[in-house]
């Protein structure tokens, strides 16, 4: 029996259950497909922090968003046009942001007066009533996957572990994905439980006919590929991006790569893909602490490696006297911030921008470090190459804050040819650098480089170059012990104008208004890209004109955006924080930021952007209202 | 895995003739004159040209205290890094530079209070690291409080009633942190250093040589019974690996296993010397050397070993490191980066 086919440009899945359903599994396996499709799309994994929190409660429920579409898009969207909910807690902890007239796919098993009264419910939403808003498929997927698997030699729970491949199986059908990824991807991965890998393919196949023959669902629906630029594309997360952009940058210096880490949420996955790598060279080192990590880094720095630490926020914290040494030392490292939810132990696997203000100034004394963000998942791999450019040129350590949103959701990126890379000249010194006054030569290590301000590199094992670097405050040029005050101050001014002087290399601001004649800019910084993006996009549609930038450079900021920011009435600036690039930006150009701010642990919908640059818009002064919204 | 492996064998020889000299830079130093640190600082300069390695193959990297000032005073690449951290700063390079001779400096409140995690971590591990831990059982940079290695009741300026805390012996302490070196010796007698610090540098891994230094301005004569000439040799065992372990002017103490298993100190007037315990560096099971650890009093310094407590093989970390990456490149071949970045599952669009 073949149903209606009717095409839809946009589509927003929620999968939800509780932590041990596999609904992350589920929501990757449904991406795949949707990506091999030729879909633009966007992700957003949210799961609690517990490994395996209480079983059926609002705290133990994980959820996985996607949104795919025919076009271009930049987020993984604000609201579901259908949820799936394992069970009564996975409803409760999301109905609230599905939209009137969505679809609910609900697993009835589930529904028991137990389970109910776990999450609060008096009564059963799917027979009282309270659902009748939305389009209701009340389906019996426990029960009907282990009915599937009659066959197996399974026990009742394990055959009801294949439950997310059933929903998985019906969701596929209704949105017309393939069915041959997860096929491949079950054969590889219970390649040696055959029993395992028939039951789920069986469990898969059951739902998807299900789709076919129910007539709960009426339609089956289509998304065309979105028209993307030509080129090879696979999906990827932020995390293994910047590590892939790591290793890159390591094989395009011709630097072994040495990370040391310790592990910590949200940026983990950073450690387990370099690990994965081994066989480029790199080396992995997983400390006994935060500050074992960053100094092995530093180490390994020294000896002149490519050399890297991955932490989140409170880790940072810990690294900080470190940081100060490296920016002292004045050699090459990258710290990898995956920001989440603070202070102290916060939200670990919600993400948050809090850590800017960290980043510049968490540290004794005057500690100039570069901070570079990425703005989207695929974005982190240019992030890293960025950074290790200014590392290894300016003899720096550079900050990378990334952030969990970004870390963890997903993105097709178009794969960049390895041969269109740029390359990385390390630059080691290799002979003496300074006349004495007899007209002997002999080796300063702080001498700097005219131009950069940098100093020379110079690893052990190179003949006639030792010399002895540390924490203290050095003499400008010959690098020894110096408590000279005027030396100090010179020292001091030499370090910032360093890092100052990175601007001369970086690209200016652009700014996206394409109408032109906008009076309100909206600049953002980090992951808040694809939400302000889709929210000017839309008030665009509105008829109303806005401008919109966004900053890849923090410290030091590109040469124009001063005068980028004094053309505009007004300038917002969306953070997931309380102001901090806001604070910045006031302190440095003088201008009148208006804050636009969250810290729910989500990133922002494009809806409350939307109402937030209106209402800026509105209370301009002299305000004429565009034609069309009169 | 080969047993020749030894910790200097893919560190480049130099070639040209180096002495003690050579070892020396233009650096004034900088100790309280009289300071034990100036003997420690000559006779690893004395020591150094034996081993015959290229200079600048070297590196010398510190914490913070008075002596992590150690290397700037040598002509060999150095750092002098923050507090406690030297241990961690230089796994990073002997993971990465198995080429060079590592040699960290570090004194009682650096390695055993701010720096007590990357310490054990570093031996466990066994890194390839030569440590010398300057025992002066006391801050002396900061101007004289007590260290974790002080004896209870110290009255210093934190502690003017007498310090609480129990001390770190820092022998018992890296024993029980599965060290494969550990050794003691004196700031003092240059010879039994230069001893103790040849069988360090040949040792692959971790090798914590405690150094006894005397502070003379904030814990002045804190081992006098160890170097005063009518005390020492009733005070203090030398450990020599395959000997009877026996001390005293005529070698009248000794020390022996009781019948309940434990050891002690007996007189050899009375029982002769066949029953003395043998010393084994390289026994297998530690018990022994912990058990010699523990002969010491804290406060008079009574029974006090010195000498290489432990010595025995295991891969250091680091070469581990180097070898696993070696197999793994072996058996997949060198990585190739377009299709690390194109991964399993590609689409195209035209």
């Amino acid at each position: 029996m073949s149903k209606q086919v009717v095409s839809l440009n946009r589509v927003v899945i929620r999968f939800a259950g509780d932590s041990g359903d596999g609904m992350q599994l589920t929501g990757d396996r449904f991406t795949s497909e949707t990506a091999g499709l030729g879909n633009d799309l966007s992700t957003l994994p949210d799961f609690p922090a517990e490994i395996r929190a209480p079983q059926g409660t609002i705290g133990g429920v994980s959820a996985f968003q996607l949104a795919f579409a025919d076009h271009d898009i930049t987020t993984p969207g604000d609201v579901p046009n259908v949820l799936v909910a394992m069970n009564p807690a996975a409803l409760k902890a999301n109905i609230k942001d599905v939209p009137r007239g969505a679809d609910l796919i609900l697993n009835t098993d589930e529904f028991t007066k137990r389970n109910l009264e776990k999450v609060g419910y008096t009564s059963n939403p799917i027979e009282d009533g309270s659902l009748e808003p939305y389009k209701v498929h009340a389906i019996a997927l426990t029960s009907q996957t282990v009915e599937a698997l009659k066959g197996f030699d399974l026990s009742k729970k394990e055959a009801e572990r294949s439950k997310n491949m059933y929903a998985l199986g019906l969701l596929s059908w209704l949105y017309s994905r393939g069915a041959d990824g997860t096929r491949s991807f079950l054969n590889k991965k219970f390649a040696s439980k055959p029993e395992i890998l028939a039951a789920n393919l069986a469990a898969f196949e059951a739902g998807w006919s299900f789709g076919e023959t129910t007539e709960s669902f009426s339609v089956q629906y289509e998304i065309a590929p979105a028209s993307l630029p030509g080129g090879t594309y696979r999906n990827i997360s932020g995390n293994p991006a910047l590590a892939f952009g790591l290793i890159t940058a390591s094989q395009r210096s011709g630097l072994p790569l040495f990370l040391g880490s310790y592990p910590i949420t949200p940026a983990s996955d950073i450690l387990h893909e370099l690990a994965k790598n081994h066989h480029f060279g790199v080396t992995t080192f997983q400390a006994e602490d935060e500050i074992a990590g960053i100094g092995a880094a530093i180490g390994a720095a020294y000896g002149g490696s490519l050399a890297v630490t991955t932490t989140s926020g409170p880790g940072v914290a810990l690294k900080s006297e470190a940081i100060g040494l490296a920016v002292s030392l004045e050699l090459p490292l990258i710290i990898v911030d995956v920001q989440r939810g603070g202070p102290s132990t916060g939200l670990p696997t919600k993400t948050e921008q809090s850590d800017l203000l960290q980043a510049m100034f968490g540290r004794n004394g005057e500690s100039p470090v570069p901070v570079i963000a990425p703005q989207s998942p695929s974005d982190c791999f240019y992030a890293a190459l960025e950074a290790a450019r200014i590392a290894v040129e300016y003899r720096t350590p550079v900050f990378i804050l990334s952030d969990g949103y970004i870390a963890n959701g997903s993105e097709p990126w178009r794969v960049p040819s390895v041969d269109d890379l740029p390359s990385i000249d390390p630059d080691f010194a290799t002979g003496l650098n300074h006349a004495k006054d007899d007209g002997t030569e002999e080796f300063w290590p702080y001498l700097r480089d005219p131009e950069t301000l940098a100093r020379p590199w110079a690893v052990p094992g190179t003949k006639g170059l030792e010399h002895r670097i540390g924490g203290l405050e050095k003499a400008d040029g010959n690098g020894g012990i110096s408590y000279d005050s005027d030396n100090h101050d010179t020292m001091v001014r030499l370090r910032q104008a360093k890092v100052d002087g990175i601007a001369d290399t970086i690209a200016d601001v652009v700014v996206d208004d394409p109408d032109g004649d906008a009076r309100v800019l909206v600049l953002g910084w980090g992951s808040t890209y694809g939400p302000i993006g889709a929210a000017c996009e839309i008030t665009r549609r509105t008829g109303v004109s806005v401008a919109q930038a966004h900053l890849r450079h923090i410290n030091p900021f590109p040469r124009n955006l001063g005068d980028v920011l004094r053309a505009y009435d007004k300038v917002l600036v969306p953070e997931m924080n309380l102001g901090q690039l806001a604070m910045l930006l006031r302190a440095k150009y003088l201008v009148d930021i208006q804050g636009i701010n969250q810290v729910r642990g989500m990133p922002f919908k494009s809806t409350e952007l939307v109402a937030a640059i209106t209402a800026a818009i509105e209370t301009l002064p002299g305000k004429t209202l565009h034609a069309e919204t009169l | 895995m080969t047993d020749t492996y030894a910790s200097l064998s893919l560190v480049p020889k130099t070639d040209i003739a180096i002495t003690a000299k050579d070892f020396k830079s233009d650096q004034e130093v900088r100790w309280c004159p009289g300071c034990g640190d100036y003997s420690i600082l000559s006779t690893v300069q004395g020591f150094l040209p034996e081993l015959g390695l290229a200079r600048e193959n070297i590196v010398f990297i510190s914490g913070i205290g008075c002596s992590s000032r150690f290397p700037y005073y040598m002509n060999t690449f150095g750092m002098h890094s923050i507090h406690g951290r030297a241990p961690a700063i230089a796994t990073g390079l002997a993971i990465s530079r198995p080429d060079l001779s590592i040699w960290v400096i570090t004194g009682d409140g650096d390695s055993l209070s701010i720096g007590g995690n990357h310490l054990i971590h570093a031996l466990r591990r066994n890194i390839n690291l030569k440590i010398l831990l300057f025992n002066n059982r006391i801050y002396g940079l900061t101007k004289g409080q007590y260290s974790p290695t002080s004896e209870q009741g110290k009255i210093t300026k934190s502690t003017p009633e007498g310090s609480l805390d129990y001390a770190f012996n820092p022998v018992s302490l890296a024993l029980g942190a599965e060290a494969t070196f550990v050794a003691r010796t004196i700031d003092s007698d240059r010879k039994h250093m230069t001893e103790v610090l040849r069988q360090a540098a040949t040792h692959e891994g971790t090798a914590l040589v405690e150094i006894y230094q005397n502070c003379n301005i904030f814990n002045d004569g804190a081992f006098e019974p160890l170097k005063d000439n009518d005390t020492r040799d009733d005070v203090m065992m030398r450990l020599v690996d395959g000997e009877p372990i026996r001390f005293g002017k005529d070698n009248e103490k000794g020390v022996i296993r009781t019948s309940e298993g434990h050891i002690a100190i007996s007189e050899t007037t009375r029982i002769g010397h066949d029953p003395l315990l043998v010393h084994d560096a390289h026994a297998k099971d530690p018990g022994l050397a912990f058990a010699l650890s523990r002969l010491s009093n804290p406060r008079t310094l009574e029974n006090t070993p010195i000498g290489v407590f432990r010595d025995v093989h295991r891969p250091s970390y680091d070469r581990l490191v180097r070898e696993q990456i070696a197999e793994v490149i072996d058996k997949k071949g060198p990585g190739d980066l377009q299709s690390l970045l194109n991964g399993s599952d590609t689409w195209n669009v035209v």
